[in-house]
């Protein structure tokens, strides 16, 4: 196998890492500090990437495409938090596996009745669609644009978690609500407010892979789940974690897909490499997790206080 | 306390007080088993092939519903993974019918053995774990699942895989004909709400359920509730694994989608419709999750949409399912 191609494949397994972390961040927030698990997550990226596609194709600007979808489905995260959210925190958490499962039945329905069945794609500027070219290796310009902004977002965030008053707002939270609360932190303002921002985190993942894979009802049924395959194997609650286990799972899915069966086919038999090697590929990462769980039941990275 | 294991002598008093319930509970289940012998009479021996099919398909998933309940309403263990055992059961059926093994008794003892071996290997590491993580644990067990299947070209993949013929059987059973097909799915099902109603009036089931109350007071009273767990884990996945078997030659087709993550979730909204706190519930759920499908869909193609808020309301408002609702009017 050459070079170039190991390169390129690091890069898109970087690429997928760096969405899963946009998702993973915002859903481990909710669910270490809210102890809520929200099935529906991934209906924001979905939501992200067709608020994007309808107005890139309006207005026929990208930016104004990552604007309205941040912001459009940070609104939709508020609103379904007041609406649905909020009333399910006391109940356990059969009922909020239940109550967002159908919330996602219903946007999957809704979206296909807004938009249709076929997929919507979005139009990427010019500025964008070039391809960067160095010491042999030929990558699309867009992927690394993906990871420049996911790395962006998640510095920033690493800022705002630890370095700002929100932020120390937030962990204390995710450590020990009730003491959190007994100091004057209002939490029901702070669980309304980290929802929507989770939710605006998986829009703008949603609207950078958009020009990739393009809009499609259900796109964020799949991929909510390797969001928590990453949060697991990071440690619920630590946006660190999030970011080390989306990079870990991004990479070794990516990797495994592209070079397991080949790698499969020099050290086995032929006939049952080709069947094993995808086979194998596909359960890697829960293979991963469950000898991560074994090891360390709490994740890599859990926080501190729990 | 001069007796020397108190807590068993109240195990065993404890039946007489829980049969009362079992009262509600016992004679719905017992009206709905009859309900479903009595039904395809009514429709011509089954000259009209819908409803008996919808029918058999209600009972086959009150059969996965039923399994899941032994661990969620039993157990207290919510698992969002339960219909990987739909696709284990049926995929043992098609991968044995595609190596030349036709024979249904081996097939069934095929489907069985690996939902136990799955839930077996499974089970040990989610058990690990209680609530949330269990949840994400047992869905992300069953995608492995799922994925595994749509990677497995050779067995279809994406595509699924589509069966020549019904699994054979010894003389008078031939699952080929429609009425077979229904008592056989019929009279599973009743050996199953059987199995699962003197489970919960076994000590092994008292157990399990003490142990969803308060693990630390189980412990201290000298048991060991992991293994119970991990039994009651590996016997549900064995029952839905049946379910399997039975769908997959009830429909003679069979996809990864049959063990996707959003029919657990199906499975769940049915026991908790039903109620989980009644062998009643999931029998209740299951045909009425058909039901909702067959009516819903047929009027809108969006019915998910309002089936979607259907879930939301009953996670917000559903107390105790149907079936809590009934024993709630009825004599206690």
């Amino acid at each position: 196998m050459n070079i170039a191609l190991v390169v390129s494949q690091i890069v898109n397994g970087v690429q997928f890492a760096l969405v899963l972390f946009l998702l993973a961040a915002g859903l481990s927030l909710v669910f270490g500090i809210m102890k809520f698990i929200n099935l529906a997550h991934g209906v924001f990226y979905m939501a992200g990437a067709y608020i994007g596609a309808t107005v890139a194709v309006s207005t026929g600007s990208f930016l104004l495409a990552i604007v309205a979808a941040v912001l459009g489905t940070f609104a939709l995260g508020l609103l379904l938090e007041v609406l649905v959210i909020r009333h399910l925190y006391h109940k356990d958490e059969l009922d909020h596996v239940l109550a967002t499962f159908g919330l996602l039945l219903s946007a999957d329905a809704a979206v296909r009745g807004i938009w249709g069945s076929v997929a919507l794609s979005i139009p990427l500027p010019d500025w964008l669609n070039g391809r960067l070219v160095f010491a042999g290796i030929d990558l699309p310009l867009y992927r690394a644009v993906i990871v420049g902004a996911g790395l962006c977002v998640a510095a920033v965030l690493w800022f705002v978690i630890t370095r700002t008053r929100v932020g120390i707002t937030v962990r204390a939270a995710a450590s020990n609500a009730v003491m959190a609360q007994a100091l004057g932190i209002d939490a029901r303002r702070v669980f309304l407010l980290l929802f929507g921002a989770g939710a605006a985190l998986a829009g703008f993942a949603g609207i950078l892979i958009g020009p990739i894979t393009g809009a499609t009802v259900g796109m964020g049924d799949q991929i909510v789940i390797l969001a928590f395959v990453v949060i697991i194997i990071g440690g619920v609650g630590s946006v660190r974690g999030a970011f080390i286990g989306a990079l870990a799972i991004g990479l070794i899915d990516t990797l495994g897909r592209a070079f397991l069966p080949g790698l499969l086919d020099t050290t086995l038999p032929h006939a049952f490499a080709s069947a094993a090697g995808p086979a194998l590929a596909s359960v890697l990462i829960y293979l991963i997790m469950s000898i991560v769980l074994l090891v360390r039941p709490a994740g890599l990275f859990p926080p501190a206080n729990r | 306390m001069s007796h020397p294991i108190p807590t068993r002598v109240a195990l065993d008093a404890l039946p007489a007080v829980r049969g009362r319930r079992l009262g509600v509970d016992g004679t719905v289940t017992v009206l709905l088993l009859l309900a479903a012998a009595a039904c395809p009479p009514l429709f011509h021996q089954f000259e009209d092939q819908f409803w008996p099919n919808l029918l058999n398909r209600a009972m086959i998933l009150a059969i996965a519903a039923s399994s899941l309940n032994l661990l969620v309403g039993l157990g207290g263990l919510v698992s969002f993974g339960h219909a990987v055992y739909l696709g284990i059961g049926a995929y043992a059926v098609g991968i044995a019918a595609a190596s030349g093994i036709s024979d249904g008794l081996t097939q069934l003892a095929i489907a069985v053995l690996a939902s136990a071996g799955f839930a077996l290997l499974s089970g040990v590491v989610a058990l690990k774990t209680r609530g949330t993580h269990f949840i994400m644990l047992t869905m992300a067990f069953a995608q492995m699942a799922y994925f595994l299947m749509v990677g497995l070209r050779q067995y279809g993949g994406d595509d699924g895989l589509t069966l020549d013929s019904r699994s054979l059987f010894p003389a008078p059973i031939d699952l080929e004909n429609a009425a077979t097909m229904y008592y056989a799915t019929l009279v599973l099902l009743a050996a199953i709400v059987l199995f699962g109603a003197c489970l919960k009036a076994s000590r092994f089931g008292l157990i399990v359920m003490a142990s969803k109350g308060s693990e630390r007071r189980v412990r201290t009273q000298g048991f060991n509730p992991v293994p119970y767990r991990l039994a009651l884990y590996v016997a549900a996945g064995m029952l839905c694994g049946i379910a399997g078997f039975l769908q997959a030659n009830l429909s003679t087709f069979i996809t990864p989608a049959m063990m996707s993550w959003t029919q657990s979730g199906e499975l769940l909204f049915m026991i908790i419709l039903g109620g989980t706190g009644a062998i009643a519930g999931p029998l209740l759920g299951a045909l009425l999750f058909v039901l909702i499908q067959e009516l819903l869909g047929s009027i809108t193609s969006y019915w998910t949409l309002y089936f979607g808020f259907g879930l939301v309301a009953v996670a917000l408002y559903g107390k105790g399912g149907l079936m809590g609702q009934i024993m709630r009017g009825g004599p206690r």
